[in-house]
């Protein structure tokens, strides 16, 4: 943490914000903010991320789940003081080039989103998901999707969706 | 070249999955505010002191208060009895009394824990007994918001005729819609320019008409535009007038945009729930298992005020004598007022807490008189020619015994019947009982069939035949007057224009499939317009499972008289092209200036209803289903959990087999939460549990698999044949999942939510 007072301005210092250096998509930003601002605020208000959603706001529904290098987490729930020199990855950032990630055709195609609100968070965790486990059985997606809710669907379409994208 | 009945994508899937999709959370206006609540504490008493303390900036903040409101102080809707602002009085907790606005969110709810109100208390009633006993009178002369007399035949000659009369009592909860996207909206509001607010909703003109009253503003100077919205369940249907109004009352106030987003703490406490409900049964039955008459008395609990009660309360009493044919029906119902926050809309609407005290009551009946649920219902199923409780006589091809049959098939729920009984009386008496089955997650064994001697799982089925009505109840839909439009573009493009909401059900893809389909053009050339009362017609609201075959009904006739001036102006001949038509609109809109057409609701023929009497066609069609679950459970820790479930249903023609299929999965999942799950803890008429992690619904790994069967039979009036199919599934999963776990145990419950401490209470092992 000594690192930040160097950096930071002595106006800042004032207001109490700090600046943090990490890559969100694959692109450096420095972000200032308040130690115990949560991630999922200053993604949404200070980079526009408006894709990560907010459902409880405390790690119980996964609609803000995005990747720190690599691993899912409730973004909800991490202050954004814990992010210097981390990795994160949006799903702004699953799609490339607006070339659909496989899981994201896979939804489309199965009917996976409904109201849309969890989607982004679901697609997410099935994302991660695949890293960890390319060929998942039904247990282990019930399992891996445990942690994000959706209301619409009653999940049925959302593991079709998961075993869509397997096959591609 | 039938684009009706195809898989086609979801109109807005690509911005869903990549998170471009823009709720109204994620819309920010320069300048914008933000806003929050401050609601009382108490359920019920007078306002003595409202005082701002603290060390708070109090000058910087926009402060609403009932004294604030231009217009009229209430929520315009059926009695409007509800304020927007409590005004001396509250009538429950969490009623909104002091709206405050500042840019600075963190600062705001500092302020918001140091305004101070101070109240002299009143005797609150907390309970639907309470109401009904007239305890204290809370509202009106007797707290009834509203009572209905169905009455058929002639019940009290009945009784002395029967060979059984069997009475029974059944309980259903409350329960929270949930939607993933808690309620929120954006105001813009001046005396020059009106009112514009943009927000998370199901019905726009209901918001625009709240609006009307609250500002004493002509129309056209309120504007509501429906944001992508993040579930709905019935919770967007009333609830937004309200938020929307006090985001509006701050803007007014303030002079900037203001945004108000509920957390899900607020949502949770302050918005509506699934109304409580108590129904008691005295039904007579012939000893060859014939109904002869049904009492049925339906008291429904609605808060403190009217909001939706009375039409909730219809649907609840129409579908209480469920699809069966008896010559004698007494249905008596009350929507009564407590000082809870106010029960709303929610799927299914009063039929999932009449139809399962009826689908709980066919079993008690059945095993009084000694034959199988399914025998007895069989024994009286509605048919062809027959009438309802409302004398409604059933014009529509009907075959719930094929419905059963096909059930019952997929479900092999005969074969499992026998091997459960067989299995749990060997697990009785095995020497071990209670056991655990050898695998930590039981529902695993479940799942896998294993019930072994000595497991400590018992298994159950049991299965609910219901019917569901689409549309508004009775003359609603005459009443609503509904209107579509549809515009061609000059590039021969077609747009839909409704104010009919997408809230995840499917509502743009299914216009835009019953449109091209209307017209023989590709899916892509249709567009549904956003939902904006300034740009779209009145549609009625997204509500009752009437967007699909009343709204689509006038969708399929809107783009159809696109054609009509096409033809008559020679620019199309009666069979054409897409290439034709484009060609034709381009040159007609050259030529005229614009191509549009308006389509307004006209009843089906042969539709009569009796508001006074409650009597005559309640609906135009119902969808027709029978419902099979089978459940486990674990007699050391008395949890249940549904291991399969099999929904068979006739809803008409299916316009999308994805989203169809996708309407019935998450509805008999959202019905299995209000059956297992999710228990509402009231303390002093307020919800303690307003935490996803104390307020449990259903996640991936507690879903059983769910397997929809669509039996298709067009109906005349419907686009391409399609009737409702929205609340349907809330209707069976809850007597299937008790009657099932009747057959498990040997122990009938009859009020949901079925908790393991009400099962262990009844010591079931």
């Amino acid at each position: 943490m000594e690192g930040f007072a160097e950096n930071a301005s002595e106006e800042n210092l004032v207001s109490g914000k700090i600046e943090i250096n990490c890559t969100v998509n694959e692109k450096q930003k420095v972000l200032l903010a308040f130690p115990m601002e949560r991630l999922l605020d200053v993604l949404r208000e200070q980079l526009h991320l408006t894709g990560t959603k907010e459902g409880c706001g405390e790690g119980e529904c996964g609609a803000c789940t995005v990747f720190i290098n690599g691993e899912i987490v409730n973004s909800c729930l991490v202050p954004v003081a814990q992010i210097e020199g981390a990795s994160i990855q949006t799903i702004e950032g699953i799609a490339s080039d607006g070339q659909l990630d496989a899981m994201q055709q896979a939804f489309i195609d199965c009917g996976g989103a409904q109201c849309g609100i969890c989607t982004p968070g679901m697609v997410m965790a099935a994302v991660g998901l695949l890293e960890k486990v390319p060929n998942p059985s039904e247990a282990d997606i019930r399992d891996g999707l445990a942690g994000n809710l959706c209301r619409c669907t009653g999940y049925m379409k959302i593991f079709e969706s998961v075993v869509r994208a397997c096959q591609k | 070249m039938s684009i009706v009945g195809k898989p086609v994508p979801r109109k807005e899937g690509r911005r869903k999955v990549t998170g471009q999709a823009l709720y109204v959370d994620d819309l920010n206006f320069p300048g914008m505010l933000h806003g929050v609540t401050v609601r009382s504490s108490i359920p019920r008493g007078r306002i003595k002191n409202i005082s701002f303390e603290g060390d708070i900036p109090w000058n910087e903040f926009t402060i609403v208060t009932a004294k604030d409101i231009p217009g009229e102080n209430y929520v315009a809707l059926i009695l409007n009895d509800q304020p927007y602002l409590a005004d001396e009085v509250v009538n429950h907790p969490e009623e909104p009394i002091v709206l405050l606005a500042h840019h600075d969110k963190y600062l705001l709810e500092e302020a918001r824990r140091h305004v101070r109100i101070e109240y002299e208390e009143l005797p609150g009633i907390l309970s639907l007994e309470e109401s009904l006993d007239n305890r204290e009178i809370i509202w009106g002369d007797d707290n009834v918001f509203k009572k209905f007399l169905v009455d058929k035949g002639n019940v009290d000659d009945a009784w002395s005729k029967a060979d059984f009369v069997v009475e029974g009592e059944y309980r259903t909860g409350a329960q929270e819609q949930l939607y993933i996207e808690s309620n929120g909206a954006i105001a813009v509001a001046n005396a020059e320019d009106g009112v514009s607010v943009w927000g998370s909703m199901q019905c726009p003109y209901y918001v625009h008409k709240a609006l009307i009253w609250l500002f004493g503003l002509p129309e056209e100077k309120i504007r509501v535009i429906q944001t992508e919205t993040g579930g709905g369940f019935g919770g967007k249907e009333e609830y937004p007038s309200m938020i929307a109004g006090h985001a509006a009352l701050l803007a007014w106030k303030s002079g900037k945009p203001v945004k108000m987003i509920y957390d899900r703490a607020e949502d949770m406490v302050a918005t509506t729930k699934r109304h409580p409900s108590r129904t008691r049964h005295k039904t007579a039955v012939t000893k060859d298992g014939k109904l002869l008459a049904m009492e049925i008395n339906f008291v429904i609990d609605g808060g403190a005020y009217c909001t939706l009660s009375p039409v909730v309360l219809s649907r609840g009493t129409i579908h209480a004598a469920g699809p069966y044919f008896c010559p004698n029906v007494r249905i008596h119902s009350r929507a009564v007022a407590t000082n809870l926050p106010p029960h709303g809309a929610f799927r299914g609407f009063g039929a999932p807490q009449s139809i399962f005290a009826l689908e709980r009551h066919m079993n008690k009946v059945a095993k009084a008189i000694g034959l199988t649920p399914e025998e007895f219902r069989r024994r009286n199923f509605i048919h062809e020619g027959q009438t309802t409780a409302t004398s409604q006589v059933i014009r529509e091809k009907i075959d719930m015994n094929g419905l059963l049959n096909r059930a019952f098939e997929v479900s092999d729920y005969r074969a499992k019947r026998e091997r459960f009984a067989r299995e749990n009386a060997d697990r009785d008496s095995s020497p071990t009982p209670g056991s655990p089955a050898g695998q930590p997650g039981w529902c695993r064994a479940a799942r896998e069939g294993v019930n072994q001697a000595g497991s400590r799982i018992k298994k159950g089925i049991g299965f609910a035949s219901f019917m569901h009505g689409a549309g508004f109840t009775g003359s609603g839909e005459v009443f609503l007057q509904s209107v579509v439009g549809a515009e061609a573009t000059r590039e021969g493009q077609v747009k839909v224009l409704a104010a009919s909401t997408e809230i995840g059900q499917g509502t743009n893809t299914i216009f835009a499939q019953i449109a091209a389909e209307a017209l023989g053009l590709d899916y892509d050339l249709v567009e549904i317009t956003q939902p904006d009362t300034s740009n779209v017609p009145n549609s009625g609201p997204t509500v009752a499972s009437r967007t699909c075959m009343i709204v689509g009904k006038l969708v399929e006739s809107a783009v159809l008289g696109l054609k009509q001036p096409l033809v008559s102006s020679g620019l199309l001949p009666e069979q054409f092209t897409q290439t034709d038509f484009q060609r034709a609109c381009s040159e007609y809109i050259e030529k005229f200036g614009q191509l549009k057409s308006f389509s307004k609701y006209d009843p089906p023929p042969n539709i009569h209803w009796d508001d006074e009497k409650y009597q005559g066609d309640a609906y135009g069609a119902f969808a027709w289903a029978v419902y099979v679950a089978e459940v486990s459970v674990d007699m050391l820790t008395y949890e249940a959990h549904v291991d399969d479930f099999v929904a068979v249903q006739e809803v008409g023609r299916v316009i999308n087999p994805v989203l169809a299929a996708g309407q019935i999965e998450g509805g008999v999942a959202q019905a299995i939460g209000f059956t297992l799950y999710e228990n509402v803890v009231w303390e002093n008429g307020r919800m303690l549990n307003s935490q996803m992690t104390n307020y449990i619904m259903p996640t991936a790994a507690d879903i059983p698999p769910i397997r929809v069967y669509f039996e298709e039979n067009p109906y005349a009036y419907g686009p391409a044949g399609a009737k409702g199919i929205g609340e349907l599934p809330m209707d069976g999963p809850a007597p299937a999942i008790l009657n099932a776990i009747e057959n498990a145990v040997g122990v009938g419950f009859d009020h949901i939510p079925l908790m393991p401490e009400a099962m262990m209470e009844r010591s079931v092992a």
